[in-house]
């Protein structure tokens, strides 16, 4: 154990006796031991990458996170595969178990292997930092695409290269030469002059008794061999024969599962009053029905018959104060809360120069107001959790983007120890923020304690559309000013709910001498709040970009000359947008009833342009083509990353087409994908994305980035095409004839 | 008792005539390949071939099976467990993320490709929009089928 910096560590040991294990665990930004947990809410993570080298020659990485499908896992393998001079085709990956104990001797005992005798090489790991761990359950998340900028590069690119040091160092020794005459590649390590060569995994053992680097050295840019590489991602063959394990397809070896369906209040907040459950109980399969205040469930020996059960409950709700709410009247409490905070109401985000001198001395004056509606994350995978309690010990099954608060969950219902939990990760059927909430542990783990049964729960369709929590619903209000010659000289904007990423609505990069932002935060929300793929960018994007496009209208600007105009301190944001515009062939002749719109969005770090092609012929907007431009830093697998990118696109234009949770008497009215339409084959866009590697220093997120431009650049599209400016989204059920 | 034959094996099934395909190869032969999306037959996670036929295995009683052959994703490799052509067009596009709808994508595009060896953008539209991926992966999805038409 050598003390790395003043915030990381390096540990390493031997596993069963033969397989190395070299882990690193990082606090950044967080000098003070006790903060752990304090750190979490400052939106700050440990890190802890580990790595191990088996018998086989086998190389697995080990990362403290999940993976939702944006292929993150793979990405993090391949950054300390490179470190490593790994071979990628013996590479494996796997998330880290769940947890607290994943950085203490408890963890490496349980998990790496059962007769691991960890001795003292990691004690002097755990300092105050790692045995608070255990308290801190926000740490092990993934979200806010936060993976590969964050724990790749300062975890597993650290954690690779120790390895591979003391691997050189090991087989130096044992060869009598030195170790800068000691070559590896791909897991093997080679002395020319000699001739030798060897297996890392010859090596493993010597190497646990090398002095760990002080500070291993990483590659640069051009050294990279993996890094910046499209290598295939590893998860990728399970998923093609079904093999992959979701959730949903947990079993438990030896027990026979009993399975549960659910009915939740329709309204947020109320609680079942009565139930008739006559029906249910005399139905097949069926052996109990459940009345748990917060929910009911049905049991019975097969999901089907439970859900037909469940179907034929009749319940009676408690009151709440929404009960009679719809959403125009959520709306008009929204319009309410804006006009109360009035000119100076709110809280102040952002307020540089004198905004309302500004607005009241320009020549040209922009007003405009936006809203959007709640979204669902329709993750394909219904939300689903299973759980066996026994001997006072309880196993969950699930696909989490937070095992952590799911063992929690798990301990508060059967008031046990975190200690006495264990989460079983499976696959996620997509997550897209959904899935870093743990109460469906703690509904599973509720009918489990009732019945005393190994018991997987399973939502209907219905359920995960109408009882989930939601994107909020919002309202954003803009005025700006622009001089005589076009240059725009104030931006004032209030919107209503500021949750996350805190500088969602922010636009430092466009060259607007006075801006003044506010959220408001104390009106109602009907339905619960969730992160839902790139949080608060989801909807700001829209707005931002949107009045953008009326401040170039307004100019008598071309839009995307507006942009570039007020870029000339943004460098980073000129390239991404000029190569964008480059690829549509921005000013090129259109068909008619097409239109062409862009926009400009940086989120996680990642400047994103995109520009799309619309066809209005139908009265409603089909998009065509969509040239996406990203600048995420470093791109460390360009093909993985466009993939999110394409993905993040028809995520977000299904939301801007169609994306729609409305209230009714305050429940969602929608169930299920025929009224909460998803886009499909045919409707989907070809969709060119081009990377600028724009600054190796400075890695941006892969994941949700791809999302927020594309609603604009649709509506700027529309827009173009028909003259018609939209300020609310979805765009269908709109009109527009032209 | 219920007859017929699962991916070339036949079987005698004790289950509710009007119990779903989908319950019935998840739950009482655990084969989990074939995934649970929507239940109403409007995602496509569910699909399967009867007698080579794509259907919503959720909303498709297993007694419209009786007698017939039913095709999951476990079936489709052959029977030296080498993967289809349209299987590997998969992996060589990188198509899945998530990867749960991806076993009633693939089930989709295989029919597809038995009946329409050279399927064009229209009839790849007709073939799959009846398939929803959440992750987006329309694109190379249909990169991947006309990749396999050409394999």
């Amino acid at each position: 154990m050598n003390k790395w910096s003043r915030r990381g560590f390096i540990g390493a040991g031997l596993a069963g006796g033969t397989a190395l294990v070299v882990g690193v665990a990082i606090r950044p930004g967080n000098p003070v031991d006790r903060l752990a947990k304090d750190a979490a809410l400052e939106g700050e993570q440990l890190i802890n990458a580990w790595v191990k080298i088996g018998e086989d020659n086998v190389v697995t990485a080990i990362a403290p996170h999940t993976d939702m499908g944006q292929g993150a896992l793979s990405t993090l393998a391949q950054m300390l595969a490179d470190e490593m001079d790994a071979d990628w085709d013996k590479m494996e990956v796997m998330s880290a178990p769940a947890n607290g104990e994943y950085v203490s001797n408890e963890m490496a005992r349980h998990f790496l292997t059962p007769d691991l005798d960890v001795g003292s090489w990691l004690e002097p790991t755990i300092d105050g930092a790692f045995i608070n761990l255990a308290g801190a359950m926000d740490l092990y998340l993934t979200g806010g695409s936060f993976s590969v900028r964050s724990t790749g590069q300062k975890g597993m690119r650290v954690a690779g290269a120790a390895a591979r040091e003391m691997l050189v160092g090991a087989a130096a020794q044992a060869w009598d030469v030195p170790a800068n005459e000691v070559t590896t590649e791909k897991s093997r390590l080679y002395h020319k002059a000699s001739g030798r060569a060897a297996d890392y995994a010859d090596f493993a053992v010597a190497a646990a008794e090398q002095s760990l680097p002080a500070k291993p050295k990483l590659k640069s840019v051009d050294e990279f061999k993996l890094m910046g590489t499209p290598a295939p991602r590893l998860d990728i063959p399970s998923k093609v024969d079904g093999t992959a394990l979701f959730g949903i397809d947990a079993e438990i070896p030896g027990q026979k599962l009993s399975y549960a369906a659910v009915l939740a209040p329709p309204v947020p907040g109320a609680k079942i009053a009565t139930l008739d459950d006559t029906e249910a109980r005399s139905m097949r399969g069926v052996s109990n029905v459940l009345n748990l205040g917060e929910f009911a469930a049905v049991v019975a020996d097969s999901y089907w018959h439970a859900q037909q059960a469940a179907n034929t409950l009749s319940a009676t709700y408690t009151q709440t104060a929404t009960d009679n709410l719809d959403q125009a009247g959520m709306f008009k409490n929204f319009e309410v809360a804006l006009n109360d905070a009035g000119e100076d109401g709110g809280d102040g985000l952002v307020d540089v120069g004198d905004v309302r001198g500004a607005f009241e001395a320009s020549a040209t004056k922009v007003e405009a107001e936006y809203q959007v509606p709640f979204l669902a994350h329709a993750a394909m995978e219904p939300i689903n959790c299973t759980v066996w309690f026994h001997d006072g010990q309880a196993e969950v099954w699930i696909g989490t983007q937070t095992p952590l608060r799911c063992r929690t969950a798990a301990a508060e219902v059967f008031d046990i120890s975190t200690n006495d939990v264990t989460v079983n990760l499976l696959h996620m059927g997509g997550g897209f923020g959904r899935r870093s909430d743990a109460n469906m542990v703690t509904m599973a783990a509720r009918i489990a304690k009732e019945i005393d049964a190994p018991i997987k729960m399973i939502w209907s369709r219905e359920e995960d559309t109408q009882k989930a929590a939601y994107r909020n619903a919002t309202t954003s209000r803009f005025k700006a000013g622009i001089d005589e010659s076009g240059k725009p000289v104030s931006w004032d904007n209030i919107f209503l709910f500021h949750n996350d990423p805190a500088d969602a609505a922010f636009v430092p990069y466009y060259d607007i001498d006075s801006q003044r932002i506010r959220a408001v935060n104390d009106a109602e929300l009907p339905l619960p709040f969730w992160a839902w793929r790139s949080v608060d960018h989801s909807q700001h994007g829209f707005f931002v970009e949107s009045f953008v496009d009326e401040m170039a209208h307004a100019a008598g600007k071309d839009p995307l000359e507006f942009r570039m105009s007020m870029l000339d301190n943004s460098p980073r944001f000129a390239a991404v947008l000029k190569k964008a515009a480059e690829m549509s062939n921005w000013g090129s002749a259109m068909p008619a009833n097409h239109g062409r719109g862009v926009a400009l969005v940086r989120s996680f770090n990642t400047i994103v342009a995109m520009v799309a092609d619309v066809d209005m012929s139908s009265g409603s907007p089909t998009v065509k083509k969509v040239y996406c431009c990203a600048d995420a830093g470093y791109v460390m697998n360009p093909d993985g990353f466009a993939a999110q990118m394409e993905g993040g696109i028809i995520y977000g234009l299904t939301a801007a087409l169609y994306g729609e949770i409305s209230i009714k008497n305050g429940a969602v009215e929608q169930s299920n994908f025929h009224d909460y339409q998803m886009l499909r084959m045919y409707e989907s866009p070809e969709i060119v994305v081009e990377i600028i590697n724009g600054n190796p220093d400075d890695i941006g997120g892969g994941g949700e980035p791809g999302t927020p431009p594309i609603a604009p650049a649709v509506a700027n599209a529309v827009f173009n095409a028909t003259g018609i400016r939209t300020r609310k989204l979805p765009l269908a059920g709109q009109s527009f004839s032209v | 008792m219920i007859n017929l034959s699962i991916n070339g094996k036949p079987v005698s099934l004790d289950v509710d005539p009007d119990m779903p395909i989908l319950w019935v190869v998840r739950e009482e032969l655990q084969m989990t390949g074939t995934k649970f999306g929507c239940g109403i037959a409007f995602c496509g996670a569910c699909t399967v071939h009867l007698d080579g036929q794509p259907v919503r295995s959720c909303s498709t009683p297993i007694s419209a099976a009786e007698g017939l052959e039913v095709t999951t994703i476990e079936g489709l490799p052959d029977s030296d467990g080498k993967l289809a052509k349209v299987q590997q067009a998969w992996i060589d596009a990188q198509v899945p993320q998530c990867g749960y709808c991806q076993s009633g994508q693939i089930m989709s595009a295989a029919a597809l490709l038995r009946d329409n060896p050279d399927p064009t953008d229209e009839d790849i539209d007709a073939a799959m929009s009846g398939n929803i991926c959440r992750c987006g992966t329309y694109p190379r999805i249909r990169a991947a089928i006309k990749a396999a038409a050409r394999a």
